[in-house]
């Protein structure tokens, strides 16, 4: 029963959307049966995390079925800890974005509730591929219902924004197409548990370009504001809180588990180019005229952030960044659709426009403040723990990106204080009317319960950061024989690049507790 | 008396059948009343390419073991009969295109018998085992494709369409024939088998010869720099004719070069494989970037058919096992992404009585939601997106490159397919994006009437285009079984 799991979460929203485009149910059905099936989802994900052995580095839940022998070329799903983290994140943002459409009343329903739900199950299929061409299957697969989803139901620069949304995104993923090819042809196979590392710089930027494209990273963000500003409230969610971590997860799955001598040969620019995405983005927040444009280029700085702790290829770092990863993914939810439910009462996203809603609106005061606070990482808050791991992680590759971390923190302040303020405080905008409600039943309803997750992981970050996976093995056994990560720790870290890849794999155990020694020391 | 040669009627049944219902159609023209003429031939059109079909199958079945036969004129082997199941199945669903299109009733039978005699011409073609036979087959489709193009003389353009189709196919075939003459000088050989064993490398008459050859057959891939009467040709042809020209010939042409420079030229293989692959980066740039200039849909595609032309030249280019089985396989998917486009462009032709652009595209999405749905997975098919048999086509082609060693073949192949995204979505993004009303194109008078042919056809091309998607591994199987019959 348990390898059926990962395909039942893959193929059961699938099954949805089928359902929802050929059954001819009432179209007030539509969006009812939508939330119940992603609902549903949240439920066998459940029960996997349930059978779930964190304490096993191996492939779980997995399942094998050959698709063409002659390539070498397989259905092979299953998941690793963080893997099933992530999917864990995308069944919850897909609910909340099925329930908020439900509840604004989509135009089309079929049509919209159909490709949200395919939109889940190839985003939960991305993460669950343990074979290269599905793996790129499904990741193609997610940009056709974000076309239409941005192209149909978008505001009046969708045309536009697809455009550069599709040209930017299928020129990286073909360049990661012909690494695959090269890459699973060199290997001689495509099953990533089964293929080795490769030293090839040409293929590693392939992968990483493809990712830096979808997450995006500066510079390769062009696609970013447009696509964020014109999407449904609860697409642009899905874009920033799950389809970004798609290609964190692809950096940490292929790009630096499958290629450990490029990743370590480019973790110089690599780093420059997130710090660079890191700083420019949170300024480009802080002067961003409207609610949307504040949250996505808060996006590009977390992004920057979560590429720092992938890079920082320790302990630290991943475990900071895959909780970092789930934060992120829930607080840019919570903010995007509360940037909806601000944009339908005022019809207006333009701060200028905002402001003085707290006044009798305690609902939507109280949460997009508490919100608001955890996004800027404050002590306690689940950020605050995913931020700090990072910088942990990071200022033992070299002091100087902790710090360009640090201040991207205080720039986090600073734009998010400025975006409370500007919609919540100040005199009462023009846009603002008294007949403008507070946020209803329904609304609360898909909200609270993000709210809820975000306070619990608050209250208990380890749930993620300490089950990412078993003391630093999970990634080295997943690189497949011989593969194993180049990382260490601290000032080990040049002999670690240069020693036998094999003693690396069991470097990070050694250091993990002295590692996190050393960070608590340095940050004092 | 003469003894001719042995026959093996079996193996040329599926031609045979085709040329027996090209002989029933035009009895049907004299002999039909006029009422029943245009159910009834296209009843008999459809029966012959279903039998052709049937044959070819069992000759597929039949045919492990490769023999040239009837005095080494032709080829039975799987090579061969997977190409005519591929071009009946095309024929099969052209007839389904077909039988909504407003043509006079006087002529509807011969466009039938055109449509029968073409299919059969490429059937023979396919299995074509030297120069003479080679040329023969050639023709045959050709010119049965000149007068189907001509053929709706109402349609403004169609005269003009098989016209310049005609001037240059005859140039196609007079290079085709030259060039055959020259290697025939060179060898003293017809059979592919001989040139090939006859062959001396570095022939200066040879290699002219073999250059013209490839020319030749060029023309008939619509590849560039050889494509200039495609655009035309597709765009005035009536549009289930354009369908039955973009995938059974691409299917003859393709598969019947690949056959003559593997089992004629395997000594200038280094010069040949370095021809077809300019000739299919030409085809890919070319064909893209004119793409993109196009507001006509069926010109749109047309230039599309180019560049997929060079997509499919890239197997041939690696000339290698894998190659092969890379072209079988690419070709079912894109025969089954042709016709389905051309069909749901007919549809949109018949109800607007109007060449159809991008602009009038507007709105077919939401009015015809089977059509609009249908010509998107088309579209993200040629695309080479996923859940499509057009991806993991691509995938074979460029795992071919690869294996020959030619990477930088891949990335152009790559280079095609981004440019090729701002066209194929520009069609998706007129049908669902752009509202009909705000053009102010809708058609009057409510729903068009249904066309039950043309939606059962969209159908099947809709089912083979994702099918091929999921059941990548007997597919292949047949590719490789039909890859083994040629010489690697």
């Amino acid at each position: 029963m348990s390898h059926w799991l990962t395909t039942i979460l893959i193929v059961l929203p699938l099954a949805g959307a089928l359902v929802v485009w050929l059954a001819p149910l009432p179209r007030a059905w539509v969006g009812s049966l939508a939330t119940l099936v992603s609902l549903l989802e949240v439920g066998v994900w459940i029960i996997a995390l349930e059978r779930f052995d964190f304490g096993s580095a191996a492939l779980q839940l997995a399942q094998q079925h050959p698709w063409f022998r002659d390539l070498g070329v397989s259905y092979h799903v299953g998941e690793f800890a963080f893997s099933l983290w992530l999917v864990g994140l995308a069944c919850v943002c897909g609910a909340a974005a099925s329930a908020y459409a439900w509840w604004v009343g989509r135009e089309r329903p079929r049509a919209y509730f159909g490709l949200l739900l395919f939109l889940e199950g190839a985003v939960v299929g991305v993460f669950s591929a343990q074979d290269l061409l599905l793996f790129y299957a499904f990741f193609e697969a997610m940009l056709i219902p974000l076309y239409v989803l941005i192209g149909v139901w978008g505001g009046a620069g969708r045309l536009g924004a697809t455009l550069k949304f599709v040209v930017y995104t299928v020129a990286g993923s073909l360049l990661m197409l012909v690494a695959i090819v090269v890459y699973g042809l060199q290997q001689g196979s495509f099953d990533l548990t089964k293929t080795g590392t490769s030293a090839n710089d040409w293929l590693f930027l392939g992968f990483a370009l493809a990712f830096a494209v979808k997450a995006p990273l500066w510079p390769f963000h062009g696609w970013l504001p447009d696509a964020y500003r014109e999407a449904p409230a609860e697409v642009s969610g899905l874009l920033s809180g799950v389809i970004s971590k798609v290609a964190a997860y692809g950096f940490l799955r292929i790009a630096i588990a499958k290629f450990p001598g490029p990743a370590h040969d480019f973790r110089v620019p690599i780093l420059v180019l997130a710090s660079i995405g890191l700083v420019y983005g949170s300024l480009l927040a802080f002067r961003a005229p409207d609610f949307r444009g504040v949250v996505a280029y808060s996006s590009l700085a977390q992004m920057g952030l979560i590429t720092f702790g992938l890079f920082a290829a320790n302990d630290l770092g991943f475990d900071g960044a895959v909780l970092q990863m789930v934060n992120h993914g829930l607080i840019t939810i919570t903010l995007f659709l509360l940037a909806g439910m601000v944009e339908r009462r005022t019809a207006s996203g333009q701060l200028s426009q905002l402001g003085g809603m707290a006044r009798g609106r305690p609902a939507l005061a109280t949460v997009l403040m508490t919100v608001g606070v955890m996004a800027l990482a404050v002590p306690l808050s689940s950020n605050f723990a995913g931020e700090f791991l990072i910088l942990a992680g990071v200022f033992q590759q070299y002091w100087l990106w902790a710090v360009v971390g640090a201040a991207a923190i205080v720039l986090a302040a600073m734009y998010m204080l400025r975006l409370i303020s500007a919609v919540l405080h100040r005199a009462v905008g023009p846009a603002v009317s008294e007949a403008a409600l507070d946020l209803r039943g329904g609304e609360l309803a898909v909200v609270v319960p993000l709210l809820a997750l975000l306070l619990a992981l608050s209250a208990w970050p380890a749930a993620v950061s300490a089950r990412v996976y078993p003391a630093g093995q999970a990634l080295a056994l997943a690189a497949g024989p011989g593969g194993a990560l180049p990382g260490a720790c601290g000032s080990a870290a040049l002999a670690a690049a240069e020693a036998p890849r094999l003693d690396a794999a069991a470097r990070p155990l050694a250091c993990r507790s002295a590692g996190r020694a050393d960070a608590v020391g340095a940050s004092r | 008396m003469i003894h001719g040669p042995h026959v093996d009627w079996f193996a040329i049944s599926p031609s045979l059948s085709l040329l027996a219902a090209t002989a029933a159609l035009l009895m049907v023209a004299v002999f039909a009343p006029r009422a029943a003429r245009r159910p009834v031939s296209a009843l008999v059109c459809a029966a012959g390419f279903v039998v052709a079909l049937v044959f070819a199958v069992v000759l597929d079945d039949r045919s492990a073991h490769g023999a040239a036969i009837v005095a080494d004129a032709i080829f039975r082997d799987r090579w061969a009969a997977t190409g005519q199941v591929l071009i009946a199945a095309c024929g099969v669903v052209a007839v389904l295109i077909s039988y909504g299109e407003r043509m006079r009733e006087e002529n509807i039978a011969e466009y039938y018998a055109l449509l029968a005699a073409a299919g059969a011409g490429m059937a023979f073609f396919v299995q074509a085992s030297n120069l003479m036979t080679l040329f023969l087959g050639l023709e045959w489709f050709s010119i049965a494709l000149y007068v189907l193009c001509a053929i709706d003389i109402d349609l403004v353009g169609s005269l003009e369409a098989g016209l310049k189709y005609l001037i240059i196919g005859a140039v196609g075939s007079a290079t085709l024939l030259f060039g055959s003459a020259l290697v025939y000088g060179a060898t003293g050989q017809l059979d592919f088998d001989r040139i090939g064993a006859a062959g001396r490398g570095h022939d200066s008459l040879l290699v002219l010869g073999l250059a013209m050859v490839i020319a030749g057959l060029a023309f008939k891939s619509s590849a560039a720099p050889f494509h200039m009467w495609t655009p035309d040709a597709y765009q005035g042809a009536p549009t289930p004719v354009t369908a039955f020209m973009a995938s059974a010939t691409k299917v003859a042409a393709l598969l019947v070069t690949d056959r003559l420079l593997l089992t004629a030229f395997p000594r200038d293989e280094r010069l040949w494989t370095w021809a077809i692959a300019g000739i299919a980066i030409a085809s890919l740039a070319i064909g893209n970037i004119a793409a993109l200039a196009q507001r006509n849909v069926k010109r749109l595609l047309a230039y599309s058919s180019v560049s997929h032309a060079g997509f499919m030249l890239i197997p041939i280019a690696a000339a290698n096992a894998l190659g092969a089985r890379a072209l079988v396989y690419y070709l079912i998917p894109y025969c089954a992404m042709s016709l389905g486009a051309f069909a749901v462009v007919a549809a949109r032709e018949r109800e607007l009585a109007a060449p159809v652009t991008l602009d009038n595209l507007a709105g077919l999405g939401w009015e015809r939601p089977f059509l609009g749905v249908s010509m998107w997975v088309f579209m993200l098919g040629f695309l080479g997106f996923p859940l499509t048999g057009g991806f993991i086509g691509k995938f074979y082609a460029f795992a071919a490159a690869y294996e020959h060693g030619w990477w930088w073949l891949i990335v152009a192949g790559v280079a095609g397919t981004v440019v090729s995204a701002a066209y194929y979505l520009a069609v998706v993004r007129s049908m669902f994006m752009r509202d009909a009303r705000e053009l102010q194109l809708a058609p009057a008078g409510g729903s068009p009437p249904r066309d039950r042919p043309l939606e059962l056809a969209v159908s099947i091309c809709l089912v083979v285009t994702v099918g091929s998607f999921f059941a990548v591994q007997p597919l292949i199987d047949v590719a490789h079984a039909a890859a083994r019959a040629l010489p690697f």
